[in-house]
């Protein structure tokens, strides 16, 4: 099942300059492994060596940041949109 | 009715209001906390008097010192309300994309204003602030990010407050930013009833992102490390400028005249509200909209107000 994620600009100098691109998985871990196995220059960015998520990342799986669901075993269905954003200082300060 | 002494005793104890007509579950009682009844307008003057408090208590701010803090406005208010009253002065760095409003409240109480680039966002100010510190170390500089006086001020605080008032309360939602509001209350809240859900709401990272030259730019508040955060929230769900718009409206038609960071609490509220069979959510209020008029959120056409939103920071 492919999945449409979103890629912060950041990170878009590896995928092509695409804003979006398309990866195969049942959940979001096997989705960012997919996707990592398609862009050499993403691999080790999105999942650290040991399979884990780098700090400075959120995956959001629509609206929610998947840390707070079942991290990288959360399921993803069809039509369901990701979008992966850096940490970064916001909210209400 | 009893005569205060300082506008400072007005921070804190603000009231708690039913909005469970907004409610999308029957089952499910909404209750909103008003933050912006602060004398400063908003949930920030609770942490400013806190650490500027903290502060004098270590001896390292004296009368006439100088303070300086990032802050894309509540918390600069906030200090420099706090800072006219004790005697500071005090230079806040903010994002040069802030609402108008932000920028007028803090030279009501004197504040020097140090711009840093629309481009880095919040990121920048943070960064900018820090440098600025490190360059003049005769200043204080208190930096909410990391300063454990903005988490203890809510767990003293509010955090009691709600429990004192709604002790039957199952989910507690707050605005991510320095995420002190949820390390707080969400800390004291759990101790009390641990199975009380915390839930954060933050803005569309949007613009501010595009400033970023690499990953590790990111920037994860030391506070939410300390306090366990990733351990302490529930749920952490982005609500977009469109939905907060749409939801301080719906605030406005109770009666409730809010910041837009609030419509995207209430947001927040409303989804968690639909999701869990009962309950009762307390969500933060956590400013006025009177910083907000400039950008016509409650009057002009939705899709110009949410396309104005998205590049100022209203957060």
């Amino acid at each position: 099942m492919a999945v449409e994620i979103r890629i912060p600009t950041v990170l878009r100098p590896v995928v092509s300059g695409q804003s979006v691109v398309k990866a195969e998985g049942e959940t979001i871990g096997e989705l960012m492994k997919n996707l990592g196995n398609e862009y050499a220059g993403l691999a080790g960015q999105i999942l650290k060596e040991d399979g884990s998520m780098h700090k400075f990342i959120n995956i959001y799986l629509n609206d929610d940041d998947v840390r707070y669901l079942e991290k990288l075993d959360t399921k993803v269905s069809p039509g369901d949109v990701v979008t992966i954003l850096p940490a970064v200082a916001g909210g209400i300060f | 009715m009893a005569v205060y002494s300082s506008v400072l005793d007005l921070i804190g104890n603000t009231p708690i209001i039913d909005v469970s007509e907004l409610s999308p579950n029957p089952r499910v009682k909404i209750y909103a906390k008003l933050e912006g009844q602060n004398p400063g307008g908003s949930v920030k003057d609770r942490i400013a008097l806190a650490m500027i408090e903290q502060a004098e208590k270590e001896g390292i701010l004296k009368v006439g010192d100088t303070l300086i803090e990032p802050s894309s406005g509540n918390t600069g208010i906030g200090l420099a309300m706090v800072a006219k009253v004790r005697g500071y002065k005090i230079k806040i760095v903010l994002p040069s994309n802030v609402s108008i409003e932000r920028k007028q409240l803090l030279g009501v109480w004197g504040a020097e204003i140090i711009e840093s680039p629309f481009s880095q966002g919040s990121n920048g100010a943070v960064r900018l602030a820090r440098k600025i510190a490190a360059e003049n170390p005769q200043w204080v500089f208190l930096y909410q990010y990391a300063n454990p006086a903005n988490p203890k001020a809510h767990y003293e605080s509010t955090g009691p407050e709600i429990w004192r008032d709604v002790p039957e309360i199952t989910h507690f939602i707050a605005g991510l930013g320095t995420s002190g509001t949820l390390m707080g209350v969400g800390r004291f809240l759990k101790e009390r009833n641990p199975k009380v859900q915390i839930w954060a709401i933050e803005p569309p990272a949007g613009e501010m992102v595009d400033g970023l030259r690499n990953l590790d730019d990111g920037y994860i508040p030391p506070i939410f490390l300390d306090n366990d955060g990733y351990e302490l929230l529930d749920r952490k769900t982005v609500v977009g400028p469109r939905e907060s718009i749409e939801w301080t409206r719906r605030l406005s038609e109770v009666g409730i005249f809010s910041g837009i960071s609030s419509g995207a609490i209430m947001a927040g509220a409303v989804k968690c509200a639909a999701m869990i069979e009962e309950g009762t959510v307390v969500a933060i209020v956590s400013d006025g909209g009177w910083k907000y008029m400039s950008t016509g959120a409650w009057t002009d056409d939705i899709d110009t107000v949410t396309e104005r939103a998205k590049s100022i920071i209203y957060f």
